[in-house]
């Protein structure tokens, strides 16, 4: 589904960043990508999601060599990816509701086509009472939940999520990983960037990618 | 609840009236995912207004010149005249009887008009002044001759037959005079049609700079966008969506505003008809009035000013995209 091989990044003339990462991630599979603040978690993902192009190396998405790629293949190979951005990355003008069924807006779908599904959704992460409220008025923990939720309302093959607890309480914190591994056990393969170690603990079957000093090092 | 959500992720995705919740307006409502708010949509509603007026008063114009140009060199070409020269050794009065006769017999002559004496000298007071004593000059005669439209006489063999029997006889079809119209108006045709594409120049600059601005404006929602899987052509619509109702707006505005200047112009030339600054403008440029047709234009104009800057701004965007890869 995703491998990267032999692959560096550097910003200008600098020293690598990210130096000799290969890695697979298996469909199916379940990781968890740690590491200390400033390791590179961000940066590996944006790698993944092709907002950045390594210096050196391979990265295959989904059997296609990314360095290959048309525009428009990309953006369908973007489809099958939900992700979690730290920054939760939602549109201020944009509804709560909006926010979250916008990978199906964007790809044509009739707003009465996936109306429930988001609904369904929003209910699940305890947001059905904050639907038409905009993110400007949301807690942090509200925003995540949303973030969350944008990201798996396509069912993505593969999901990514960057520090997807951070602004949540340990109750919900738990809530939402046993979403992952739900999602996980229903075939999507999931990445979770965090460093939060009690997270990591609750569930022990799931590999760990841990980045130091600029590579990477894999417990199986 | 959550497995039954997922487990849909291989059905085919069709609308399902069992689980529709009932119709709210404020879901259903979608907000323009390029923000209102982050154009400088008056701005650029007044700068392309002010565009069309410019760029309607410029088609106007040239289409004003034009009709005009066409009715002066149709009653020019509907005329000729012939002079007979006072020359020693003949009767110029009985030189234009003959002249008269020749010309009434020919076939395309609808009628003919022999200037008195009192009337040719009346044409030439003037550039020679009142109160000469004509009498004292040899001032040729005129006769002027209403050709009938479409069947024009043969002025050549005309000529010919003037100068046979009458050597002092000159006949002018007016050719000249209708090139030299032919040519002031088709060069203010051509001024008037220059003013018009720099214009649209100008407001397709003037779209770009807002268009680039705008992208700059949004570039986080942009980049959102693509992340979650918008298409570079699905990101350019947005923005044409919001630049054509910009663009309509003020094409509307300015087009509404030219159309209202020509139709005062029109009333003000009606009522200043008849005085001597009145005469000149409608010489120049007929009645002042546009007609069906000129509005036509104009209401076109105004309809392709919000569709210019919609296009544009989709194409700069789907441009600006592409380079991003």
């Amino acid at each position: 589904m995703l491998s990267f091989e032999d692959v560096g990044l550097r910003y200008g003339t600098g020293s690598e960043i990210l130096t000799d990462l290969s890695f697979t991630v298996e469909p199916r599979s379940f990781q968890f990508l740690t590491g200390p603040s400033g390791a590179g978690k961000t940066t590996l993902l944006k790698l993944v999601l092709m907002s950045l192009e390594p210096t050196r190396g391979r990265i295959t998405l989904f059997g296609r060599d990314a360095a290959t790629l048309q525009k428009d293949e990309v953006t369908d190979i973007r489809r099958r990816i939900g992700v979690v951005f730290q920054d939760f990355r939602l549109l201020d003008h944009l509804s709560l509701y909006e926010n979250v069924a916008l990978p199906l807006r964007v790809i044509g779908r009739d707003e009465g086509s996936y109306r429930a599904e988001v609904l369904e959704l929003l209910r699940w992460v305890g947001l059905e009472t904050r639907i038409t409220a905009l993110p400007s008025v949301l807690s942090g923990g509200e925003k995540q939940r949303a973030a969350i939720a944008r990201a798996l309302i396509v069912r993505p093959e593969l999901l990514l999520a960057d520090e997807p607890t951070g602004n949540l309480d340990p109750t919900l914190a738990r809530r939402l990983l046993r979403l992952f591994v739900e999602l996980h056990k229903s075939g999507t393969s999931v990445v979770i960037a965090t460093h939060d170690l009690a997270l990591m603990d609750q569930y022990e079957a799931a590999r760990r990618l841990v980045l130091a000093d600029g590579r990477l090092h894999v417990f199986e | 609840m959550i497995r039954a959500l997922l487990a849909r992720r291989t059905t085919v995705e069709t609308k399902d009236e069992a689980t529709a919740v009932p119709l709210d307006e404020a879901l259903a409502r979608e907000t323009p995912l390029v923000p209102t708010t982050s154009i400088a949509g008056r701005s650029l509603v007044i700068v392309i207004a002010i565009m069309t007026f410019l760029a309607a008063l410029a088609a106007g114009a040239a289409l004003l010149v034009a009709d005009a140009s066409v009715d002066w060199r149709s009653e020019v070409a509907r005329e000729a005249s012939v002079q007979i020269r006072p020359v020693a050794g003949r009767d110029v009065e009985s030189d234009v009887v003959r002249a008269t006769a020749i010309l009434v017999a020919a076939e395309g002559v609808r009628d003919v008009k022999i200037y008195t004496r009192a009337e040719s000298e009346a044409l030439l007071a003037p550039w020679l002044g009142q109160g000469l004593d004509f009498a004292e000059l040899p001032a040729p005669r005129m006769i002027v001759l209403k050709l009938v439209e479409g069947k024009r006489p043969d002025l050549a063999q005309l000529r010919r037959e003037l100068a046979e029997q009458l050597p002092n006889a000159a006949l002018d079809d007016h050719r000249l005079w209708v090139e030299r119209l032919g040519q002031m108006a088709g060069a203010a045709v051509v001024v008037a049609s220059l003013i018009f594409v720099l214009i649209v120049v100008a407001a397709g600059l003037t779209v770009a700079f807002a268009t680039r601005a705008a992208m700059v404006g949004n570039r986080e929602i942009i980049e959102v966008l693509h992340l979650v899987g918008a298409a570079d052509r699905y990101i350019a619509r947005q923005f044409q969506r919001r630049f054509v109702a910009l663009g309509l707006r003020g094409g509307l505005i300015g087009g509404g505003c030219a159309m209202a200047f020509f139709l005062l112009s029109g009333y003000l030339a009606d009522q200043w008809r008849a005085t001597p600054g009145g005469d000149q403008i409608e010489a120049m440029f007929g009645s002042l009035s546009l007609g069906p047709r000129g509005f036509a234009v104009i209401a076109a104009i105004s309809a392709a000013a919000g569709l210019l800057t919609g296009f544009m701004s989709q194409e700069i965007v789907f441009r600006q995209l592409r380079r991003l890869q």
